[in-house]
């Protein structure tokens, strides 16, 4: 369709002829997002149907292929769909580390087999994916990662990966169906050492433990690899330069965690109203924290418009292949100030933990939860070493 | 509308930088500035700036100009802040235009030709005290036979001194703090009752301070309707703050530019600068917030374009964010210069004046943060 003013008008139609009413109130927090899966939790129908449907359209992934179950749309359908989603208030209908992170590596590394097999199961939301990168010893020296994959030459049971080792930080490992994950298949050489596999969670030698957070949840795990065997297929990219995958990958991390920077729904100020109370011209009634609101929101403004600009850019094939790391940097900053102002606001309020008025301490717990906004995906300081040395090319240190 | 430049408006980048570059670099404004230039600028540019038809961006085709937006406006307005070139660009060729647009065809076709041609300059009488509060405008307009009889004073009137006329904000009806009641008047400059003194500023442009002792205006000179000052005044701002914002962003990236391309070449311990950790992380920060600001200017240039209802408030956003971001640059600037920072030799200094008087031209970061919270109801 070449038309975006026909085909937005077409969208919204479609958007309100199917779109349930319940997927069109606000998420009140991450518990209503929805993941899909093997073991999908819905929390109503709704959701479920909102996934199938756009996962049916391909419009999960509007600017995937069509043949492998994306929407075929161009950027600027794409652009109008998402446009025409906000204003009518849809949720996402799927999120999905295959949609953010795993897919764009797929579709740039991956065999044409391996595209026909896992894309259209990401974008139909079938299969639930989790990432192996983290390790006790490899955070922000990832490359340092000491999880090993041996080649195995069985006559019987086929030639196979041997997996062996810890990753930590695995989002929802708990949860997840499958995992992508980097491995060590040659120890001499840090960078050129490393491979991308793809395994089931459900095979046998892996265990999986949540850790506890700050915030009382537990979203990450520690995640066990004891003799597992992946076929040989199942490597992304040439074997021993998985890094160069991981490192694709990462940027579209990057991308997604800055979109936490953008929040949603009504003002901040307007909201602290509601606690902080108004004086009589109907300002917020602490000149103080007002002030700093306001500042919050013109950053905030301003980095939406960032965002649009950062997608149309890399649409458009403009953007500096680093840029996803200032984003990342700027919208995880953004979103712990956003926070931090939003529990000033709320007082004693937000303190409370366990009751029903605070809805089990969600305010203090999303709080607690945006802390990790700046450490996970690569820390802010990773961020501004590769913003120095790769856009401002800075001299190495 | 994506947010990048189109081929056109990136062509008219290139040609707005080279000719920056070539005609109007830092040094011109330091040559302007030692000779004392009475105007502090340079009339022999601006008829240049009229040659490359930069002074019509905004006047509409029919009448002569390009026709074009506040984003193509805003091009030429980084490149002038990235060198520092000064010019009545910004006070005469986009907020005074922008304005005049709402005039009667008789003033349009008085005024227009001249900034086609370089020769005219427009002064913007709007603020009555050192802070820019436009609501509290005093400046009293009464009836007066077939016209309207000036009284009151105005401030920092850029260039006004070098002005062929001003526009007036004046009340016209209610009082001091309303934002009603106020009408706006074009005025020759040289009116009789008209006093004029200018002082030089830290960025060595010309400001003056303007006295209306009575002074009489026939009702042609009134911009608009009469107490319906609001509309062409808030067309006024709109241009002239995010025109204000781009050329910050201008500032802001040749004073970053030149920093980093100092952290390059100054060697301590034995190394580059750049090298040192301590630096190279406030470089990408100062780098992150550039980018916002300069997102935040264009998209506020595309709404004002598209004349969405939308707009003012991403104006606002992009004044206060472009404000805070240079100054952020120029404060970096000057500290990783170290010592020779501090020097009238090197120009980051330069670029450190520009952005304090431009970050309070049309209000500083604090004054649209404010305007922020007004629009969001809290």
């Amino acid at each position: 369709m070449s038309d975006p003013d026909g085909f937005r008008a077409e969208a919204r139609a479609w958007l309100e002829a199917n779109c349930p009413p319940e997927m069109r109130e606000p998420m009140r927090d991450e518990s209503d997002a929805c993941w899909g899966g093997r073991n999908a939790v819905f929390k109503n129908d709704a959701q479920k149907r909102w996934m199938e449907t756009m996962g049916e359209r391909g419009w999960t992934v509007p600017d995937w292929p069509k043949e492998y179950g994306g929407g075929g749309l161009s950027p600027a359908e794409t652009k109008a769909l998402r446009e025409e989603m906000a204003a009518l208030g849809c949720r996402n209908p799927l999120s999905s580390f295959g949609i953010s992170m795993l897919g764009p590596a797929l579709l740039k590394y991956g065999t044409e087999e391996q595209k026909q097999h896992y894309l259209p199961q990401i974008a139909r939301g079938e299969i639930r994916w989790c990432q192996g990168y983290s390790e006790p010893g490899a955070g922000s020296d990832l490359a340092g990662l000491q999880a090993k994959a041996e080649a195995v030459s069985d006559p019987e049971g086929g030639d196979h990966w041997l997996v062996n080792g810890q990753k930590v930080w695995t989002s929802y490992a708990d949860k997840a169906d499958w995992i992508f994950c980097l491995v060590r298949t040659d120890l001499a050489d840090k960078h050129r050492g490393i491979s991308f596999v793809l395994f089931d969670m459900a095979s046998e030698g892996v265990s999986t433990r949540p850790i506890l957070l700050i915030s009382g949840n537990s979203p990450f795990c520690e995640t066990f690899f004891d003799d597992v065997k992946v076929p040989k297929d199942q490597v992304v990219g040439e074997v021993n330069r998985g890094w160069d995958v991981a490192k694709y990958l990462l940027g579209h991390e990057r991308e997604m965690i800055s979109g936490f920077g953008l929040g949603g729904g009504a003002p901040l100020g307007e909201k602290a109203a509601e606690t902080v109370g108004r004086d009589a011209a109907g300002r917020l009634d602490d000149p103080l924290l007002r002030a700093e609101i306001a500042r919050f929101e013109v950053d905030s403004l301003a980095f939406r418009a960032m965002s649009e600009r950062f997608v149309d850019q890399l649409k458009a094939g403009q953007a500096h292949p680093a840029q996803p790391s200032m984003m990342k940097y700027y919208g995880t900053e953004l979103n712990k100030r956003r926070h931090e102002l939003a529990m000033a606001a709320g007082g004693s309020d937000a303190l409370e933990w366990e009751s029903e008025a605070s809805r089990g301490g969600a305010k203090a717990r999303a709080w607690l939860r945006t802390k990790a906004n700046s450490i996970e995906g690569g820390t802010s300081e990773i961020q501004l070493n590769i913003v120095a040395k790769r856009i401002l090319e800075l001299p190495d240190q | 509308m994506p947010l990048y430049l189109n081929d056109d408006q990136a062509m008219l980048a290139d040609s707005a930088r080279s000719f920056m570059a070539a005609e109007a670099p830092p040094a011109h404004l330091r040559a302007l500035r030692d000779e004392g230039s009475p105007d502090g600028f340079s009339r022999a540019l601006w008829k240049q700036f009229a040659e490359m038809g930069f002074t019509g961006v905004l006047i509409p085709e029919d009448e002569g100009g390009l026709g074009l937006g506040h984003v193509e406006a805003g091009i030429i307005l980084e490149e002038i802040g990235r060198n520092l070139s000064p010019s009545p660009f910004l006070t005469t060729a986009v907020a005074a235009v922008e304005a005049l647009k709402l005039a009667g065809g008789a003033t349009r076709q008085r005024w227009f030709p001249g900034v086609l041609s370089g020769d005219a300059v427009l002064g913007l009488a709007i603020d009555e005290g050192p802070k820019h509060r436009p609501h509290r405008i005093a400046l009293k307009a009464e009836r007066s036979g077939n016209g309207f009889r000036l009284t009151g004073e105005k401030q920092f009137v850029i260039q006004g001194g070098s002005a062929d006329m001003l526009i007036v904000a004046a009340r016209t009806a209610g009082s001091p703090g309303e934002e009603e009641g106020l009408t706006l008047f074009a005025v020759d400059q040289d009116a009789a009752d008209l006093s004029l003194e200018s002082a030089r500023l830290v960025d060595s442009a010309m400001a003056a301070h303007v006295r209306f002792d009575g002074v009489e205006v026939d009702a042609d000179a009134v911009i608009g309707e009469v107490d319906q000052g609001r509309a062409p005044l808030a067309q006024l701002f709109n241009a002239g703050r995010v025109g204000a914002s781009a050329e910050l962003i201008g500032v802001g990236g040749g004073a970053m530019d030149m920093t980093v391309a100092y952290l390059k070449e100054r060697k301590q311990f034995g190394r580059a600068i750049g090298s040192f950790q301590a630096l190279q992380h406030r470089a990408a920060h100062l780098y992150s917030e550039l980018e916002i600001a300069r997102a935040a200017v264009l998209k506020a240039q595309q709404l004002l374009d598209a004349g969405d209802t939308g707009a003012e408030l991403m104006v606002s956003v992009a004044k206060a964010k472009a404000g805070q971001a240079a100054t952020l640059a120029v404060q970096e600037g000057v500290q990783m210069h170290g010592g020779v920072g501090m020097t009238d030799e090197f120009d980051i200094g330069l670029f450190m004046k520009r952005d304090r008087a431009l970050g309070e031209f049309f209000g500083d970061a604090a004054f649209h943060a404010n305007r922020v919270a007004e629009m969001q109801g809290y």
